[in-house]
């Protein structure tokens, strides 16, 4: 675990720069993370990210892509647009979530 | 990795998502039973997640998965499976193969796993490729029209290796 300095604040991060502790992230935050994988982010992003948490709080885990998917009812296909590549870890590192560990 | 030092804390590590590895995967789809068809799925499905360029080829038994009258009633059965761990006479007996299939698709859908045919779609709104087998189409006298409509083209062994050029390949 490591302390780390991003939008002016301290935060902890894992090995590979995801966020570790919930309640370090805001919107704020959210914003600089996206921007430092290429994403601007968008009233779209923000709904996805803002689900994933809410997700995260209520079970203790991080979302996968379908799980995202029949949450928000955003299609798959929308999913990868707003967050190329890799859809759902971008979410994640955006949302301040771990990795989602789920397979499907 | 981009880096950025700030004096009293550790450097900001950025996960590099976007770094273009080129990497593509072939999946070969050859059995048509419910517990066989899951793992070439899966593992799809997650390599689309993780920015793989994925081409699945249905072959033989596999065409079941992509044949539209069969897709949706996949089956399995204990029989001549020992890794159900039940008696094998068991396996044999008048409707056990229904049951295992109702059991298996239930323990399915209990994790969030979809079914076969929305589980294509998935893998098809994830940039997945899919494709027929042409001597599994002639075999059994099936056309485009009887496959799953996302299917891209019945194409041959020859086309499918030269499509996959460079491809990491998985049989299943």
């Amino acid at each position: 675990m490591t302390v780390t300095t991003i939008a002016g604040r301290d935060v902890h991060v894992d090995a590979e720069g995801f966020l570790t502790e919930y309640d370090e992230w805001d919107d704020e935050l959210a914003t600089r993370l996206a921007g430092q994988i290429g994403i601007d982010l968008t009233d779209a992003h923000r709904r996805i990210i803002a689900a994933l948490r809410e997700d995260y709080r209520q079970h203790g885990e991080t979302a996968t892509l379908r799980r995202v998917t029949t949450l928000t009812g955003v299609p798959t296909r929308e999913l990868f647009a707003l967050f190329p590549k890799k859809p759902a870890k971008k979410m994640a590192y955006v949302a301040g979530l771990p990795k989602p560990r789920g397979c499907v | 990795m981009t880096t950025t030092t700030t004096a009293a804390t550790a450097p900001t590590v950025v996960p590099d998502f976007d770094a273009d590895t080129g990497r593509k995967l072939a999946i070969i789809c050859s059995k048509g039973t419910l517990d066989m068809a899951y793992p070439g799925l899966v593992l799809a499905n997650a390599a689309l997640g993780e920015g793989v360029e994925t081409h699945l080829f249905f072959t033989f038994w596999g065409f079941d998965i992509i044949t539209r009258s069969r897709m949706g009633a996949l089956k399995f059965t204990p029989l001549g499976n020992t890794a159900t761990h039940l008696p094998q006479g068991l396996g044999g007996l008048p409707g056990m193969t229904a049951l295992a299939t109702h059991q298996l698709r239930r323990q399915i859908a209990d994790i969030g796993v979809p079914e076969v045919p929305e589980f294509l779609a998935q893998i098809v709104a994830s940039g997945g490729h899919l494709w027929a087998c042409r001597m599994s189409a002639d075999l059994m006298h099936l056309t485009e029209d009887d496959l799953y409509e996302e299917v891209e083209g019945i194409i041959s062994a020859t086309d499918f290796i030269e499509k996959t050029d460079g491809a990491q390949l998985l049989f299943i």
